[in-house]
């Protein structure tokens, strides 16, 4: 499972302060730390407070890529901040994200068909969050339909079936869990999925707990990808066991440790 | 109707060990898809034969090995030479069965002095095995070692309950290392990472996965090795390694082998050896010339370099 590390992210008290003062080596730890506990894709995020969001996510990068070479998701809502990432990134990068919207979709397609970009896209729109796992069916299949007319491979895809908090949307972690198994469904090749794993136990109490299981479950439904915290060492350890149980990885008695030195 | 094939197309692929240091040296590895598959990859070191010496007369061999190696085995340098002359071999696979406490007990310096002698002689790379005994060889090995560094030797056998003595020694002396697992590939992952915490490069690693004879279990060793190759291909670097077999001193223990006429016993180690080329084997230690001869055309028509 592609795991994205989700720490670089203004909103977080540390990295807000490391932005505004530059401290480029709380960025470059934070980036080294993740790629070491085992993240493939590193997401960035300038977070809500951000004066400067293109001018950030340019600082932010450009730190990132001093010290580490895997891909970047380049997490915003403004496709010209996302832009300002694409034409620095070394990397073949993940825009996170697109929502189901088509004017949303046509601007963030073309800039991911332009720079070589791969594509989160949400299954939710101006309407809000789905509350259905058909619902969300309908959204990725119109998500999907929409990248291929614009000469994106279905499989450059990551569908998000929208995660919500256990404690106030309890109905839908099944919903969600549905929806992983049968967006793989829509095409041949199949589009991937991520969750943002985090928000299921937004408010809860036991959030590692909350979080590992429901990561477990979702593996066990086929996900292919997950924004998450790779710092839990439990939690890449139920990701890790969960696939030595679906024979993705050969056993041995190091298989945790094993999955760290790949 | 034509019909289309079904083509894979791996990210992972088999690293690539070198043996030996000067222009002589060999390299096996390298595959980026299940044996001869080559519409779907490529093998880009064509798997090797080499030929097994001992360092002692081995008066023990059935008469089908006496008659083909005859005088020659009583001088394990004659014998090395002849190997190479004769019988075109481009690796020896040296086994220290002199040291063994059921041989002649040779004194570890006499043994050194013997390697060193056979290797200068030879001119051509070499793999050099124990006797089998942990404790004589935990010995003599770092011994052989020290005396060839820089050679760039393949030593064996490092197992999951005794490795650290030869790992220590192969990093000192720059030698790739033969890491032996009892037909189980999550022991064969699990000792490779073992060795690799000891700060191996887990790149010279060569994997010895137990040979058995035609008859006797092959298709076991066969289905590990397929399993392991397939994980590596995925992209398991903990089982990324070439693997060796000792495809002669297996096969010649059998009955089949030994008991049946010298026909008999050379297609016995034939068709062994056919078979774990087709399981991914890239290191094949034989003991009959004309074994070896016929399975290197084998090699030469399966690579494409000559016509069947």
């Amino acid at each position: 499972m592609i795991v994205i590390g989700e720490l670089i992210n203004g909103m977080y008290k540390d990295v807000g302060k490391a932005i505004v003062n530059k401290e480029i080596d709380v960025i470059q730890h934070l980036a080294v730390d993740q790629v070491n506990a085992g993240s493939s894709v590193l997401d960035v995020n300038t977070g809500p407070y951000s004066k400067n969001p293109k001018d950030d996510m340019k600082w932010l990068i450009e730190s990132i890529q001093k010290v580490t070479d895997v891909p970047l998701a380049l997490d915003s809502t403004k496709p010209d901040v996302i832009e300002e990432g694409l034409k620095i990134v070394k990397k073949r990068a993940i825009i996170n994200s697109t929502s189901a919207d088509n004017e949303k979709m046509e601007k963030i397609f073309t800039l991911a068909k332009s720079y070589n970009a791969q594509v989160i896209g949400l299954t939710m729109n101006r309407s809000g969050v789905p509350n259905s796992r058909e619902m969300r069916l309908e959204l990725a299949a119109a998500i999907v339909a929409k990248a291929v007319e614009f000469g994106l491979n279905p499989d450059d895809l990551f569908i998000d079936p929208i995660v919500l908090p256990v404690n106030v949307a309890q109905p839908q972690a099944i919903e969600v869990l549905e929806s992983i198994r049968e967006f793989r469904l829509l095409s041949d090749p199949a589009p991937n999925t991520v969750v943002g794993l985090s928000n299921v136990s937004q408010g809860t109490k036991f959030r590692s707990l909350v979080n590992r299981t429901f990561l477990t479950m979702a593996v066990a439904n086929g996900l292919t990808a997950a924004i998450l915290d790779p710092l839990d060492k439990e939690l890449i350890d139920a990701m890790v066991t969960a696939e030595l149980i679906l024979n993705k990885n050969i056993y041995c008695d190091s298989f945790l440790d094993a999955y760290r030195k790949r | 109707m034509p019909i289309e094939l079904v083509k894979e197309r791996y990210n992972g692929s088999i690293n690539v060990v070198e043996i030996g240091s000067s222009k002589t040296a060999v390299k096996i590895g390298g595959e980026t898809t299940l044996p001869f598959l080559f519409e779907e990859g490529q093998m880009p070191n064509a798997p090797l034969v080499a030929l097994e010496i001992q360092d002692c007369e081995p008066v023990e061999w059935p008469d089908a090995l006496k008659s083909a190696l005859g005088d020659s085995m009583k001088d394990p340098v004659e014998w090395a030479k002849r190997c190479v002359s004769e019988f075109g071999a481009k690796v020896l696979c040296l086994k220290l069965q002199s040291i063994h406490p059921d041989s002649e007990k040779r004194p570890a310096n006499k043994a050194v002095d013997m390697v060193q002698k056979i290797y200068a002689s030879s001119g051509v790379p070499m793999v050099v095995v124990g006797s089998g005994d942990d404790e004589v060889d935990s010995d003599v090995l770092p011994k052989v070692s020290q005396a060839l560094k820089g050679e760039n030797i393949l030593l064996g056998i490092a197992t999951q309950t005794n490795y650290k003595t030869l790992t220590a020694t192969c990093l000192a002396d720059g030698h790739s290392i033969i890491a032996e697992s009892p037909i189980d590939v999550n022991i064969a992952k699990q000792l490779n990472i073992l060795i690799g915490d000891m700060g191996f490069d887990a790149k010279r690693i060569v994997m010895h996965p137990t040979t058995t004879s035609l008859g006797y279990g092959m298709e076991y060793v066969y289905s590990i090795m397929e399993r392991a190759r397939l994980a590596a291909f995925m992209g398991d670097k903990m089982l990324s390694m070439p693997f060796v077999l000792f495809v002669g001193s297996e096969v010649w223990k059998v009955k089949e082998a030994k008991d049946f006429g010298a026909a008999q016993g050379i297609n016995w180690e034939v068709t062994t050896a056919v078979s774990l080329l087709q399981a991914g084997g890239d290191l094949l230690v034989m003991r009959h010339p004309d074994a070896a001869k016929t399975i290197n055309r084998y090699i030469d028509i399966m690579m494409g370099r000559s016509a069947a």
